[in-house]
């Protein structure tokens, strides 16, 4: 499959009453069309930038990113984002949350009984149907989160952009959601870019793992393939060499090589790894191979 | 600025949760508790009253306030009364003059009694909402823009800040002087008095409108925002769809804000503009040092007092309506 999206020698820099700040370097990545790829790495490490980026919401202060041929410029709907804290409109009910976007993308394309079959399918998609007219003050954390998901791919995205989309949700819940996001995916094939701190979520749910080296300055440290069959079963992958495999070079690429500053080096806990210090100096960046 | 109304509620609302663990404390805490402080003011107020000596007589008590609050009503019916006869007795030499000469054209002539106590109120409570709308219709859209542009509230700030602690009785010099000049009829359908009182409601409960509505635009959720970028929302739509609907508790805390400053201006200003209510009410009652005017003032303090809480109440109510956060329209 050819290239959907080509981040090519990204860089980000922040000015600061001490001079620039850079956030990013050399970050490339060239992303096919139906491909599930998820960035890792530890907090303030750039990760949500360089989403951000690819979003539109944030510039780029050197490099850029190619969309189908055409550069990103601006935040748009072909690149639907999913926020972490679901940022769906209080004093809207979760069909007019999808109603929104739906009408503000479709209204030309659309009849108005198409738009509400599509509204009510992609609520349908995220089993939503039932809490399709409560707001999101009165619908759980992962509900909402649905909602936020049924929003993002009624646009139908070419890129579906998700930014920690479960790191808000406890545990059992984002194991539910996990596996309505693949049920989707292998019904949609949609192209998703997504950021995480949870490793198995990582390697259950992606194509690709990108792990993102600290910052300041941060890149990309290693591109891992992760070759699974799908559909994926997270019980019967509990057991399995090649998972276990995955899951091993990922917490090792986040727990030795780039282990965070101030955390012990031998603490191999499973992530995430949810440690809001500041960041010290970046770490032996020069020995990490750029797979890109 | 908001904190205040709603810490006082908060800290309330903790201390009744605290003793109402079962259903007789609650009863206790919600009416019991009240009724007792009433009680003990109203004690206080008598054995207080009975002190004070002044030259209109003795500070009147509870008793001869109620009184008067019978008093005050038996007028307003005899008014009506008069009223009513003097609309009946035009009517029927009307008709006498109608029937002598078919030619004739009736005039009406308006009942040009004095206002009664109720008549007052009416007054005062079209002014004040008079005023208040008028603040609403300017400072709700300023704030907005305001909130929307860091740019224009650089520039507004210095002028809010300033204009914000004056007080209604300097404006109104300055707003009868104006209003005379440009407001010139011989004939003038609307009152100047009303005018001049409505125009400085307006100056002094602009304020609080203004900056919690600009406030609360300016602190709309980046996420919202973010999700309004990502749908290329018009500038149009951005306002009306994700602007105003996000910042509407915050702009429902000013209007609350600025009503209760309007009902506390439109006294005074009605006193020095001589404008029909209220504190025409008042201010007529001191010049006219009656045996009976101090206790006719004091039941004119009680029923400002429960029109302002009956007006927050309302604006809480309308807020309940209309804002989806729920949680800030609490007390």
């Amino acid at each position: 499959m050819s290239t959907l999206l080509d981040i090519s020698q990204v860089g980000m820099e922040f000015p600061t009453p001490s001079g620039p700040f850079t956030a990013l370097r050399d970050i490339n990545l060239k992303i096919r069309q139906g491909e599930f790829v998820s960035l890792i790495g530890h907090s303030g490490c750039g990760k949500s930038t360089v989403l951000n980026i690819v979003a539109g919401l944030h510039r780029a202060t050197s490099g850029g990113v190619i969309l189908n041929g055409r550069e990103v410029t601006e935040p748009g709907p072909e690149r639907a984002v999913v926020f972490q804290n679901h940022s769906l409109l209080p004093w809207l009910t979760a069909y007019e949350n999808v109603e929104l976007a739906v009408k503000q993308v479709f209204r030309k394309r659309m009849s108005r009984p198409e738009i509400r079959e599509w509204i009510d399918h992609n609520l349908e998609l995220v089993h939503m149907t039932h809490a399709a007219h409560k707001r999101p003050g009165e619908i759980s954390g992962g509900m909402k989160q649905r909602v936020g998901i049924a929003r993002a791919l009624a646009m139908q995205p070419k890129v579906l952009l998700m930014d920690e989309p479960f790191g808000a949700l406890d545990a059992l819940t984002r194991a539910h959601m996990q596996d309505s996001l693949m049920e989707i995916q292998a019904d949609l094939k949609n192209t998703v870019i997504m950021i995480t701190h949870d490793v198995d979520e990582a390697v259950l749910l992606s194509d690709r793992i990108v792990m993102m080296t600290n910052g300041p300055a941060a890149t990309i440290g290693e591109v891992l393939d992760i070759d699974l069959e799908r559909p994926r079963h997270r019980l019967e992958l509990a057991g399995d060499s090649h998972y276990n495999h995955y899951r091993a070079r990922v917490l090792k690429f986040l727990h030795e090589r780039h282990a965070k500053p101030g955390l012990d080096r031998s603490q191999r806990q499973p992530a995430p790894v949810a440690d809001e210090t500041v960041q010290g100096s970046a770490r032996d960046t020069g020995k990490v191979v750029d797979a890109a | 600025m908001t904190s205040s109304t709603f810490n006082t509620g908060k800290i309330f609302n903790w201390r009744l949760q605290l003793t109402s663990r079962g259903q007789p404390l609650r009863l206790l805490n919600l009416l019991a508790l009240p009724a007792t402080g009433v009680l003990v003011f109203l004690l206080l107020w008598t054995v207080g009253a009975r002190n004070i000596d002044t030259s209109l007589g003795k500070f009147p008590g509870p008793v001869a306030v109620w009184e008067q609050f019978g008093a005050l009503y038996s007028e307003h019916q005899r008014s009506r009364d008069k009223e009513a006869a003097f609309y009946e007795r035009q009517r029927e030499r009307n008709a006498r003059r109608l029937a002598e000469d078919p030619d004739y054209e009736a005039k009406i002539r308006d009942y040009t009694g004095k206002e009664t106590f109720i008549d007052q109120i009416g007054t005062s409570l079209v002014t004040v909402m008079s005023g208040f709308l008028l603040a609403a219709l300017i400072a709700i859209p300023l704030g907005i823009a305001i909130g929307l542009s860091p740019a224009l509230n650089a520039a507004c700030n210095p002028i809010i800040q300033v204009f914000k602690p004056v007080s209604p009785l300097a404006w109104l010099p300055l707003v009868t002087m104006v209003v005379s000049a440009v407001y010139a009829t011989p004939d003038p359908i609307i009152a100047k008095s009303f005018i001049n009182s409505m125009i400085t409601v307006t100056l002094c409960c602009l304020w609080p409108m203004v900056i919690n509505t600009a406030v609360g635009v300016a602190s709309v959720d980046r996420d919202l925002l973010n999700v309004s970028k990502v749908l290329r929302l018009p500038a149009l739509e951005h306002v009306r769809r994700i602007v105003l609907p996000a910042s509407v508790p915050m702009i429902f805390t000013g209007m609350r804000l600025s009503l209760g400053v309007a009902w506390m201006v439109l006294i005074a200003a009605e006193m020095l503009a001589q404008n029909p209510g209220l504190g025409k009410f008042v201010w007529d009652e001191f010049q006219n040092g009656s045996s009976d005017s101090l206790a006719r003032i004091m039941a004119a303090v009680v029923v400002i007092g429960f029109i302002g809480f009956l007006l927050d109440r309302s604006m809480l109510q309308l807020q309940r309506f209309f804002s989806w956060d729920k949680d800030t329209a609490t007390h």
